[in-house]
């Protein structure tokens, strides 16, 4: 079983529910989970489970290097990249590896083979075991390199589960691409909001992220000090089931602060996570 | 000399545009005979790579200069490659007007680029 974490608006809690939720099912679960911190540009869920990170790999993207000595100047590669990546200015072709997403097009479409790909390093995997027995990978973006997505696939295809452990990912902030390619073959998606107008207008566009993927997904409202009718409206007119509500208070922001998980500063949330992972495998059954 | 120019609108009366690779229109003007022709851009919409977009269409089209408000790292190593001089449109507010600036030789020439780039942000 995959869940994925995600939240349209950032400082929602995700890692908060992400760390807690791996933490609640080890003790049940035979293997512990796999956690993926696919939140590649700012990565942090190690702050709270502090892994050993023994093993590691690069992601590359195979980006085109062009033979001069073959090009003809054609344009065809130019006229066939879709992120408009490589240019052919007269006698002169031009790449522009940061616009590169990958994809092959030029060096299968050049008439004179006069294209052969190159890998460019753009970030790193990193695995190892964490508290409580959880394997952790993570992924991390080079600074500068401006795509999140080729890291996030690869540690997926990197970190792959056993046979029955279940799977955490940590999504990154937002309803783009990099969230896209970490929801995408998720069995349930958690959507962690606050209860603020922002926490809505991004639950509205996750909402749709998820319908968009075909998702099952939940809704745990974090930071919860009163009433906010029209989260719960949008929830049930969205048939979104609220799983879980945690309140505003001072001593889990103190403790979050201190780089302490949520089932550290109240043990009694493992239960109630144990509970709501229940209720959902009951939702999907 | 056949010269870009960015601009708002498919006319050489137009306000200009300062985006190079989001521009809304081209402008492709004669400089000798002011003969021009309007060219909607074609990478407004592109989700990336505008700017060398952008330079793509300025090599294809075989100007010697391009006049735009900002030319990014991409677009200036392209057109610097195409051997495509770059301006600034200054306080030019129409295509006629950065025309008649360009021929008085009273526009800034672009040596570096002048932003960071935008990445698909405005």
């Amino acid at each position: 079983m995959i869940i994925s974490i995600a939240s349209g608006k950032g400082g929602t809690g995700k890692t908060t529910i992400a760390t807690s939720l791996a933490l609640s099912l080890t003790a049940e679960l035979t293997p512990p989970p796999l956690f993926l911190d696919c939140d590649v540009e700012a990565p942090n869920a190690h702050l709270f489970l502090h892994p050993r990170l023994f093993e590691q790999q690069d992601v590359d993207l195979l980006i085109p290097e062009v033979d001069e000595s073959k090009c003809t100047y054609c344009g065809k590669c130019a006229e066939v990249c879709q992120y408009h990546a490589i240019v052919v200015l007269g006698q002169k072709t031009l790449v522009f590896p940061q616009l590169c997403h990958g994809c092959g097009s030029c060096t299968a479409l050049c008439p004179v083979k006069a294209i052969t790909e190159i890998p460019d390093r753009m970030g790193v995997l990193e695995r190892g075991l964490a508290k409580a027995g959880i394997t952790f990978a993570r992924g991390v973006l080079d600074v500068g390199e401006p795509m999140a997505v080729p890291v996030i696939r690869q540690l997926k295809k990197w970190a792959v589960p056993q046979a029955g452990q279940v799977t955490i990912r940590d999504a990154p902030p937002g309803t783009s691409c990099p969230v896209v390619e970490t929801v995408r073959g998720s069995d349930y998606l958690l959507l962690v909001t606050e209860p603020t107008p922002f926490g809505l207008h991004d639950l509205r566009l996750a909402a749709q992220v998820a319908g968009e993927l075909g998702a099952p997904a939940g809704v745990i409202i974090n930071r919860e000090n009163g009433p906010y009718p029209e989260m719960d409206e949008f929830c049930g007119h969205q048939q979104l089931p609220v799983l879980l509500r945690i309140p505003f208070e001072r001593a889990i922001a103190e403790g979050v602060a201190q780089g302490k998980t949520l089932v550290e500063i109240h043990p009694e949330y493992t239960a109630v996570f144990r509970r709501m992972i229940q209720q959902i495998k009951d939702s999907q059954s | 000399m056949k010269i870009l120019i960015t601009a708002t609108a498919p006319a050489l009366e137009a306000d200009v545009d300062h985006r190079f690779g989001r521009c809304d229109y081209f402008l492709i003007v004669d400089t000798v005979n002011l003969e021009w022709i309007a060219h909607p851009n074609p990478g407004i919409n592109a989700s990336g790579g505008a700017g060398t977009l952008a330079a793509q269409f300025a090599s294809n089209q075989k100007v010697e200069a391009a006049i735009s408000g900002d030319f990014g790292p991409n677009a200036y190593n392209a057109l610097q490659a195409a051997g495509i001089a770059m301006y600034l449109l200054g306080t030019s507010r129409t295509g006629r007007e950065a025309v008649e600036k360009f021929k008085a030789n009273q526009l800034t020439s672009v040596s570096a680029p002048t932003g960071q780039g935008h990445h698909g942000r405005r």
